[in-house]
């Protein structure tokens, strides 16, 4: 202790202590709050009621405010939570897309700020209040024997026409937009056809079936990594960014070429 | 002062080849026969350079002309170093040139990646030979041919007043003598026969295709034909497709490969609550808060099926139509000028759900005769 | 004996004793072109075409154009046992299981965008360089032909594969046609023999597409060339260019190599294209089906205004007596094409009859020179570009994050006033530029020598502009006036292009279309018909041809021996503000 207050009125004193105090700060913070860690599949442990009470605080910490305390929604700000699912709230917790920054018109994917426990209490909670479809098991939404092939087809029957060929993405009205998929993992992909978040419609497991809906989760992970024989892709939205590089990269690399070619020697043109 | 030939030739000159031996021709002097009286001639030494002129605009010259293009550039040192950097292009050309064969005959296909590896291979072995020849085409000419800017003068297009007027003189004399202008019965007779000829090619086409009639109106559906899933070709229960929000593309039972069927009978389900069925949504026409409209846009025919669960709006990506679901799929947005026509669809006595007739109008992009 | 004497000799003497070629070669090979880079654009579409001929063919040795049903069991394997087209799946076969396949489909379609890009280009080349006044009207209507056919061949090969992307474009050509009143159904069903989609549309795309229009395309092509070497090229103004010579290098050597070079960076240019950018990956779009869409589909970028149009159209129909007109579908399908290619064809006549300027043109007009032609030509441009933008509207409505309702707004009303804007800025900005050379006349160009004179004042001492730029600067059409509407001759008739309605129609347009800052050469710059470029119109309206005589060893005798004028080489005395004229010749 002698050793500090010899030194209180070191030029270095100042920062030394502010520079303490931000780490204690930071690590006292750390240990309170949440790691983000980033979803997995895993299974969710096994509903119980300390996991559904866990489930209920978290939500009124995070949720309620927009949701309502009884998740009952409010007009024009969120829509009500009852019967929606464990999975709904997987799907939308695990992708970062809640807790909402606020009211827009699409919650677009961002970091994550719950963690897979958290995202599985409040999925409990929620369940617990009416039911809804469940989270999808490892062995549901694994693509081991499904086809690619097959997937393709129902991806471009029912999804192309909001997400693209590919999965790249699409415009909806009014700032709304169906995202690209090159991030979702399997279990996402598989959540969101069976719920419907945002404005996307219901898959349900009737509609198509879970092998068709594993059938299109293997063409959505399989596709999106796949090789371009042809060289860079160009974003695999089609002819507008080929014909920006017709005219962008073609067409003036041709009058460059025409530029040298007519060049005169050495003299440049008179252009006063 | 030395005679010359016609050629501009020095009588020195041993004979020009080609023109040993033959006898005179259009004018064409004969070849000296005899050995020449000038310097003797090795075979292959070029004659001197005063010897070769070249011919004038308006036919040979008495005197040779000078040199309308120089022979070398002006910088001789820099054509040097020129000369050696479109040589180091025509070899990397010619050595890609080679990696492409090589590139064909080592590479194979048949898989992605492996078309990815050829791809490149082969790509790029083209393109390093195309740019190799064309830097060093390029350099060649800009530094190795000499500079030159030369003037040829431009006579105006039209011809001279003498040569219109013997034009015009041989064109009424040829029409005189050819009594087309005199005789108007010949004239008329063959014109007149030419005219169904013309209009035969036309005629011809007429089996390229059947006349539209009525087929336009209508389309494969019908009473008690159920609707199945596309690609899955399940039949559908309401039970099944009982969660609100849901969509999901349907075709006639029986036609999923016949592509001229589903480019008119293709439809989409919508699953709504009941409640929020509106008109001008025929409620006789729903089951259970299932609706069924033709899934081809009223627009240009693009298949519609972009549905926002939220607003209920149902979008076509092509150029942004939309029509309200619940409200008979009104138009809301865009140049689609008439709704979705709705399929009025039923269960059967299996409880899956079949369509009650054809649609009450005709679906995809209006027409002429539509009414 | 040298090389050349035995080739002139030898092969060239087998030849000419058949054919009788040597005077006409010797007159192609001395044949002067003149040179600059914008000269070059036509060459990229002559040789994207001799490239699409070639890997064309090479196509045609796999590709099946049948709409017959197949499973697939190929190489791709992500569609293993897909129902597809025989043209579908051939295409995979072309891609996947040909070496070299994938190659020469990406080359061909990369050669196809930078054909009808470089069209664009040249095309609007000759507008702005009013290269396309007599003699050279004809040569404007074939290339405008091509233009035509060139559309109508990239959006039928596009369509051969028969995926899901180009088969939705055929069902939106299908929907337009279907829309046209009285005839729509039928050509409709002649087109696809049949009800959408058929089973012919494919085969007879394919005919159109390898045989019809590439013949017709090739025969104009040669038109068009044979028209620009008998006419000879026009050339950009210039010191010693006239209208009546033609000044540069000839064929041989010259524009062989260069043109030859040319031919090399075209392919250099797609083949790199084709190596590091994918093109129509049809794999990746799945085959086609009446029944699915994806969102993003757009067609090629030369048919993108179309599809714009389409979009930005409200919702106008009307059901009279049963029938039904189309007009959210048959106006922005045919009016924006019509109005486009008709105006261009059009366009010469129309120029020469309001400026009843009949003589021949072979020198280039600078754009700034034609304010009001170059303006509508911006405005032409701006339109379509308005209708190619919306024709993406979804895309950038994803990726620039706009409402896309918001985007057809915007273009609503852009389509109407971006023009007019375009009309208007373009305009002032060649005025500008007319007054800023006319600047340059009369005080010359500034050295940065600042001098102070005896009395205290500071000057900047500037010298006369070059004998080139001048000429350039000075190069003018003079254009004839029109008498005026209500002008008689001594007998009391009025002249007959001038009187009436029309006559009266055509003085304004007159005015209008000859706005431009009135060329005054400033002090000393050359006398009266002096200078180069041009003469000046004497009162009749018949400007005098002035033929200047130049350098070079040609160029003695020439068709009009006129007044031998000063060439640029004349005096630029007193300019400015400095005393001695400072003679600064590049």
């Amino acid at each position: 202790m002698r050793w500090i207050t010899a030194r209180r009125r070191h030029p270095a004193a100042g920062y030394a202590v502010v520079l303490l105090m931000l780490v204690a700060i930071g690590m006292g913070y750390a240990a309170v709050t949440g790691t983000s860690s980033p979803a997995s599949a895993s299974a969710p442990a096994g509903t119980s009621q300390r996991q559904i009470a866990d489930g209920q605080s978290l939500f009124n910490k995070n949720c309620s405010s927009c949701h309502g305390l009884e998740a009952q929604g409010v007009s024009n700000i969120a829509p009500g939570l009852i019967g929606v699912g464990a999975a709904a709230v997987d799907f939308q917790v695990s992708t970062g897309r809640m807790p909402a920054k606020g009211p827009a018109a699409e919650n677009g994917r961002k970091p994550v700020s719950l963690n897979a426990a958290q995202t599985h209490a409040i999925a409990a909670y929620i369940a617990s209040l009416a039911g809804g479809p469940a989270i999808p098991a490892p062995a549901q939404v694994s693509t081991s024997g499904a086809s690619v092939a097959v997937g393709q087809q129902l991806f471009i029957a029912n999804c192309a026409q909001c997400h693209n060929f590919v999965g790249a993405g699409g415009a909806l009205t009014n700032g709304k937009y169906a995202p690209a998929l090159t991030q979702a993992t399997p279990t996402q992909i598989y959540e969101a056809m069976l719920t419907g978040p945002e404005a996307m419609p219901v898959f349900n497991d009737t509609a198509i079936t879970p092998q068709n809906k594993r059938d299109i989760i293997a063409y959505v992970t399989q596709t999106r990594s796949s090789t371009n024989p042809g060289g860079f892709s160009l974003g695999r939205i089609g002819p507008v960014t080929e014909g920006l590089v017709a005219f962008l990269g073609l067409l003036f690399f041709m009058v460059l070429a025409a530029m040298w070619i007519t060049a005169k020697h050495g003299k440049t043109e008179a252009h006063e | 002062m030395s005679e010359t030939n016609g050629h501009g030739e020095l009588p020195g000159d041993g004979p020009r080849p080609g023109t040993h031996g033959e006898p005179a021709e259009q004018g064409y002097p004969a070849a000296a026969a005899e050995a020449p009286a000038g310097p003797r001639r090795v075979i292959g030494t070029p004659p001197p350079a005063q010897a070769r002129t070249l011919l004038g605009r308006d036919g040979p010259t008495a005197q040779a002309a000078p040199r309308e293009l120089p022979a070398d550039p002006s910088d001789l040192g820099k054509a040097k170093i020129a000369e050696r950097i479109a040589a180091t292009c025509f070899i990397i050309a010619t050595l890609a040139g080679i990696g492409f064969i090589a590139a064909y005959i080592g590479l194979p296909v048949h898989s992605v990646d492996a078309v990815l590896r050829s791809n490149l291979a082969l790509g790029t072995a083209l393109s390093l030979a195309m740019l190799g020849l064309a830097f060093g085409a390029t350099i060649w000419v800009r530094n190795l041919m000499p500079a030159v800017e030369l003037t040829e003068p431009r006579k105006p297009l039209a011809s001279a007043p003498a040569d219109r007027a013997a034009f015009a003189e041989t064109f009424e004399e040829g029409t005189d003598a050819s009594q087309f202008v005199k005789r108007p019965l010949l004239r008329r007779t063959l014109i007149a026969a030419t005219l169904p000829l013309v209009v035969a090619p036309v005629v011809l086409l007429r089996d390229m295709g059947p006349l539209p009639g009525t087929s336009l109106r209508h389309t494969v559906w019908r009473k008690g034909l159920r609707l199945i899933e596309d690609v899955s070709n399940m039949p559908i229960r309401p039970s099944d497709f009982s969660s609100p929000g849901g969509m999901i593309t349907v075709i006639p039972e029986g036609y999923a490969t016949d592509d001229d069927a589903l480019a008119k009978a293709a439809t989409i389900i919508i699953k709504l609550r009941p409640e929020e069925l509106q008109h001008p949504t025929v409620l006789n026409w729903t089951v259970d808060g299932i609706v069924a409209y033709s899934k081809i846009c009223t627009h240009v025919g693009c298949p519609v099926s972009l549905y926002e669960q939220t607003t209920h709006h149902i979008l076509c990506p092509c150029h942004q139509s939309t029509f309200d679901a619940p409200r008979g799929a009104q138009v809301i947005f865009g140049p689609a000028a008439r709704p979705l026509p709705q399929l009025p669809i039923t269960t059967d006595a299996d409880g899956y759900l079949v369509a009650q007739s054809d649609f009450h109008e005709p679906v995809g992009p209006s027409f002429w005769e539509r009414g | 004996m040298s090389m050349t004497t035995k080739l002139v000799d030898g092969t060239g003497g087998w030849l000419d004793d058949r054919f009788r070629g040597a005077k006409g070669f010797r007159t192609a090979f001395r044949k002067i072109f003149p040179d600059h880079w914008t000269f070059l654009l036509g060459e990229i579409a002559l040789y994207s075409f001799i490239i699409l001929l070639l890997t064309g063919t090479f196509l045609t040795f796999w590709f099946q154009p049948s709409m017959t049903g197949v499973v697939y069991h190929g190489s791709y394997k992500a569609l293993d046992g897909v129902r597809m087209s025989q043209a579908y799946a051939s295409t995979l076969g072309i891609s996947f299981d040909v070496r070299g396949g994938l190659l020469m489909r990406q080359i061909h379609h990369w050669a196809a965008d930078l054909f009808m890009a470089a069209i664009f280009a040249h095309m609007l080349r000759i507008f702005f360089t009013g290269a396309y006044r007599k003699p050279r009207e004809v040569n404007w209507l074939i290339g405008i032909t091509m233009l035509t056919l060139g559309l109508l061949e990239g959006l039928f090969g596009y369509s051969l594969p028969d995926d899901l992307l180009s088969g939705a474009g055929l069902r939106i050509l299908e929907g337009v046609i279907q829309s046209i009143p009285v005839v729509g159904t039928y050509l409709a069903f002649f087109l696809f023999g049949g009800a959408f989609p058929g089973h012919d549309i494919i085969p007879r795309l394919y005919i159109l597409h390898v045989l019809l229009i590439p013949g017709l395309l090739l025969a104009l092509i040669t038109a068009h060339l044979f028209i620009m070497w008998h006419q000879k090229h026009t050339q950009m103004p210039g010191k010693g260019r006239t209208d009546q010579n033609v000044i540069g290098a000839p064929f041989y050597p010259y524009f062989m190599a260069k043109t030859g070079a040319f031919f090399f960076f075209t392919f250099a240019a797609v083949a790199l294209a084709s190596t590091f950018a994918q093109i129509n990956p049809v794999w990746l779009y799945g085959p086609y089906t009446p029944v699915a869409m994806s969102a993003g589909s757009q067609p090629d970028f030369y048919m993108g205004w179309l599809e714009g149009a389409l979009r930005v159209m409200v919702p106008w129909e009307w059901n009279v007596f049963g029938h039904t007109f189309s007009f959210n579908v048959f106006i922005p399908g045919l009016l924006p094409l019509g109005a486009i290619f008709t105006g261009l064809a059009l366009w010469p006549f129309l120029e020469a009859w309001i400026t009843g300027d009949k003589r021949e043109h072979h020198v280039n007009d600078r754009p700034r020179n034609a304010p009001t032609r170059t303006a509508i030509g911006l405005a032409g441009i701006t339109f379509v570009g308005v209708l190619l933008l919306e024709g993406a509207n979804d895309l950038i409505a994803e990726h620039l994050d706009i409402s896309l309702y918001t985007t057809t707004r915007i273009a609503q009303v852009a389509v109407f006033a971006a023009p007019v804007i375009a009309y208007i800025v373009t305009k002032r900005i060649c005025l500008g530029l007319q007054r800023k050379d006319q600047h340059l006349l009369e005080h010359g160009v500034e050295t940065g020598i600042i001098r102070q004179l005896p009395s205290g004042e500071f000057i900047e001492v500037t010298r006369p502009v070059s004998e080139n730029a001048h000429a350039v600067l000075t190069s003018r059409s003079q254009l004839p006036t029109l008498p005026s509407p209500d002008s008689a001759d001594e007998n009391g008739i009025p002249a007959p292009a001038s009187r009436g309605a029309l006559g009266k129609v055509r003085a304004r347009l007159h005015t209008v279309l000859t706005e431009s800052v009135e060329l005054t050469t400033g002090n000393g710059h050359g006398g009266a018909g002096g200078g180069n470029g041009h003469g000046q119109a004497s009162g009749d309206g018949e400007p005098a041809h002035a033929a200047v005589p130049t350098g070079g060893p040609r160029g003695a005798a020439s068709g009009d021996a006129g007044t031998s004028s000063s060439s640029g080489s004349a005096a630029h005395d007193g300019p400015g503000h400095d005393g001695p004229g400072e003679q600064a010749d590049s």
